[in-house]
């Protein structure tokens, strides 16, 4: 009996946004008395963190810091419409949409401090600490806070500003299948390296080395908790996940979470990852949307691993020490009581790398 | 601040980046839920607690297809502390589908059973009272009897002639896609792709359904206002989609609903459905109190839409020297008993064949087929995960029977800029072959010259 060592490989892309019936999401801006920015939506964060990119984008748009955005979302009275969050489509479409909002608060915020100082405001520049100043003489310059009160007391002005994103509705050619659902692509590829015990059958994933194309990490802590995250689940769902373990039967479904195992922290692979960026021509700032797509390269590479590893070649999720068993005990040529057959042996390893 | 961040490798692609001097974005800026999660100070939906709350508990089918024969709630209402039972007939249009407000139908899923069940744990009758426990209580007391139907488990045999029919308001066990009986993609000729292959590669893949999981579960609690207007708490993953149906279903005015959301403890695609909101409101608008309905973990894992269960048959013709000339392939989604969004994540799966490989010659039938099953509905990756489990295992397959290198042969049939994929979109922005160069370098997998000089924006000797 022998633990044995494999390694797999799976390549991916996944699509951006899913459209069927037109895909909106709004976004408002506006400044308060304050200089402090107020985005306004009606998105979700599930935990993927909707809030913080919104405000990043915005904040990147203004030229303002991360610290003057305050996001205010999901309220059906007070935020404009947004389809929802799925698709991976957040960040694409919110992205978008607060930026051009925050482009047009931008153009009423420059007009506003070129009034204030006296100046032509194709002149003016932000310089991310939150003063307006005049390119090349940054001695004239105004503070947000102090513009804010004085577009509101003074100048009579709004400073804010309106945006959407739309993907167009498609319709599929039902005859073809031809159709424009998505936005972009983003890309990934895993190698997953596992060690099988040939007795037991339990696979154990050590390393999960992972490459993806994200078009743009807009916050690169965030993207590494995305990609890690995913891995985990992806291995989950590999190795341990289902409501039906004997699917289509309908028995044994577990009912809480001592019945429905998920990996701990104790099970969790050795990770690493690396971030390739091509910019996305319509994306917020070249992002693609990465958040579901994490969970997928991990479940064949693991599965290509463990054929690697044992020669068990698993076409059935998820991968449980039972069908790696079965699969060693029909390489072997014994039958469901472990009794020699009359079926063709073949080694449980020996399969070279190539 | 403490935190991993991802190397990123700024060689790939270097002449289409504009950096510009971003200040904020790709920066790493905290998490703006952060600490309210760490110190359990963020407020979720059911942080709400209000002293004239209400309890929901839902009486569910304990069969897999049944007739409904009998109902009889008067033990129910006699638990004291139960203040009301609902039934369809409480409910002003019983009868939707999700994705009505896209155009798709038509109507399938009652919000109570009405004469049939058609899966085990189909909702029957809604238990609303003071306390959880009287709620449990009243669910305990509710009397059915129940008439077996025939019923079909396995998507295959649920679409053979003689199966019995899931869902008589579908009237078939398919979904039907502007008049076809499943989502097609016709690319090319497979046929001829297979008669001049040589080699011709055919496997069977299986999932098995599975669960969202979020450490949330479902739920939401509706409190009516001084104006008549219902305020809607909710960990929906889309706050105007729940509303606008939620509306519809209780055929109000829009604007009387208010749904309020957007902190959700994990969602993963199983918050997109509209399961709880419209019986709360409607038990709300009865009672004139707030009421709370919030999924049990039995419920999230049994009762609530898993990730479907998908069958795939996929045949490749496949040449000597690697490249994939032709890919057929057979998807089966098991939608269970209401269509939900399926219909939607089968033609999303549909559009993704025949996985990011140029293949000149495709063909896709995916049936989005009816069992009597807990109905499956989004899931993070919906339509798309379980296809590239059998798309990247087939690759593997496709290798090891060539005796190939599996990244070379990826590389060899990677898409790239300009291919038009059989969905007939013209592929842009592409990086298959760069990803997998450098995981290939990740792991000091070495791959010949020719292989790493390939690139996404243009095909060798093109």
């Amino acid at each position: 009996m022998a633990k044995l060592r494999g390694r797999g490989y799976a390549s991916v892309n996944y699509p951006t946004g899913m459209n069927l019936g037109g895909d909106p999401s709004q976004a408002l801006i506006h400044s308060t008395t304050t200089g402090t920015f107020v985005v306004s939506l009606s998105s979700v964060d599930l935990g993927q963190g909707i809030k913080t990119i919104a405000a990043q984008c915005a904040a990147e748009t203004l030229g303002l810091p991360y610290g003057n955005i305050i996001v205010d979302t999901a309220d059906t009275d007070t935020g404009p419409h947004c389809m929802g969050t799925f698709a991976s489509r957040g960040t694409h479409r919110v992205g978008n949409a607060v930026i051009m909002a925050a482009a047009e608060a931008r153009e009423v915020m420059l007009e506003v401090a070129a009034e204030e100082l006296e100046v032509d405001a194709a002149d003016l520049e932000t310089d991310g600490t939150g003063f307006i100043q005049v390119r090349g003489a940054d001695e004239k310059r105004i503070h947000i806070t102090d513009l804010a009160l004085a577009a509101h007391f003074e100048h009579g002005r709004t400073i804010s500003g309106r945006g959407i994103f739309l993907k167009e509705k498609n319709e599929p050619v039902p005859e073809t299948g031809e159709m424009d659902p998505d936005s972009c692509q983003a890309h990934a590829c895993t190698v997953a390296v596992v060690e099988v015990d040939d007795e037991t059958g339990v696979v154990e994933v050590l390393e999960l080395h992972n490459a993806y194309e994200m078009g743009r990490a807009l916050n690169p802590a965030m993207a590494a908790q995305q990609v890690e995250g995913g891995a985990w689940m992806g291995m989950s769902h590999a190795l341990f996940e289902a409501t039906e373990p004997y699917y289509p039967a309908r028995d044994h479904g577990p009912r809480d979470f001592s019945e429905y195992l998920m990996p701990t922290a104790a099970d969790i692979p050795v990770q690493r990852s690396v971030i390739l960026e091509r910019p996305a021509a319509n994306g917020p700032f070249g992002a693609k949307g990465i958040g579901e797509m994490t969970a997928n390269a991990p479940i064949p590479a693991i599965g290509n691993a463990i054929f690697d590893a044992c020669g068990v070649r698993l076409d059935s999720m998820p991968f449980t020490p039972e069908k790696v068993l079965r699969g060693l005990d029909e390489l072997r040529g014994l039958d469901e009581l472990g009794d020699a057959s009359e079926r063709a042996h073949a080694p449980a390893t020996g399969h070279e790398r190539p | 601040m403490n935190h991993r961040v991802n190397p990123i490798d700024k060689s790939y692609f270097a002449g289409e980046r504009r950096d510009g001097d971003f200040t904020v974005i790709g920066s790493v800026v905290q998490r703006s839920d952060v600490l309210g999660h760490v110190t359990g100070r963020t407020e979720f939906f059911e942080d709400l607690a209000l002293p004239d709350m209400l309890h929901l508990k839902m009486y569910r089918s304990e069969r897999h297809h049944a007739r409904i024969s009998g109902l009889d709630v008067t033990e129910a209402l006699a638990v004291p502390g139960v203040v009301r039972v609902l039934t369809h007939a409480d409910i002003p249009n019983n009868l939707y589908t999700p994705l009505k407000l896209i155009g798709v139908g038509p109507d399938d899923e009652p919000i109570l059973a009405e004469d049939t069940v058609r899966y085990l744990g189909d909702p029957i009758c809604a238990v609303i009272a003071e306390t959880e426990a009287a709620a449990y209580e009243g669910v305990s007391r509710v009397r059915v009897d129940y008439t077996d139907l025939p019923a079909v488990f396995d998507v295959e045999e649920a679409l053979a002639e003689g199966a019995p029919l899931v869902n008589e308001y579908q009237g078939q066990n398919h979904f039907i896609y502007e008049g076809h009986h499943c989502r097609r993609i016709r690319f090319g000729d497979v046929d001829k792709a297979f008669a001049e292959a040589d080699h011709v590669f055919e496997w069977r893949y299986q999932s098995a359904p599975i669960e969202q999981a979020p450490a949330e579960t479902t739920g939401c609690v509706v409190v009516p206002q001084a104006d008549g207007r219902l305020r809607v708490h909710s960990d929906t993953q889309a706050c105007f989609f729940t509303l606008d149906n939620t509306a519809l279903i209780l055929e109000t005015p829009f604007n009387k609903l208010r749904v309020v959301g957007g902190t959700v403890g994990g969602g993963f695609g199983g918050k997109v459905d509209v399961v709880v909101e419209p019986v709360a409101c409607v038990g709300a608008m009865l009672t004139g109190r707030p009421v709370k309905f919030v999924y049990t973990r039995y419920e999230e894992m049994q009762v609530s839409s898993p990730r479907a269960a998908e069958r795939i048959y996929i045949k490749d013709a496949v040449m000597n020297d690697g490249r994939i000339t032709g890919r057929k392939v057979t998807l089966y989604v098991d939608a269970g008993a209401y269509a939900r969004h399926s219909p939607y994540g089968t033609t999303k799966a549909a559009a993704h064949l025949p996985g990011p490989y140029s293949i000149p010659n495709v063909w896709a039938d995916c049936h989005c087929v009816f069992t009597n099953r807990t109905p499956s509905s989004a899931m993070r990756g919906f339509g798309v995960t379980i296809g590239d489990f059998a798309l990247e295992t087939q690759m593997d397959r496709i290798a090891r029977e060539l005796g190939m290198d599996p990244l070379r042969l990826r590389l060899i049939n990677a898409y790239r800029d300009g291919d038009m994929k059989a969905h007939r979109k013209i592929a842009e922005g592409t990086a298959l072959v760069e990803v997998i160069q450098k995981a290939a370098e990740m792991v000091g997998h070495e791959l010949p010259d020719a292989y790493r000089r390939m690139s996404s924006t243009h095909r060798e000797g093109r």
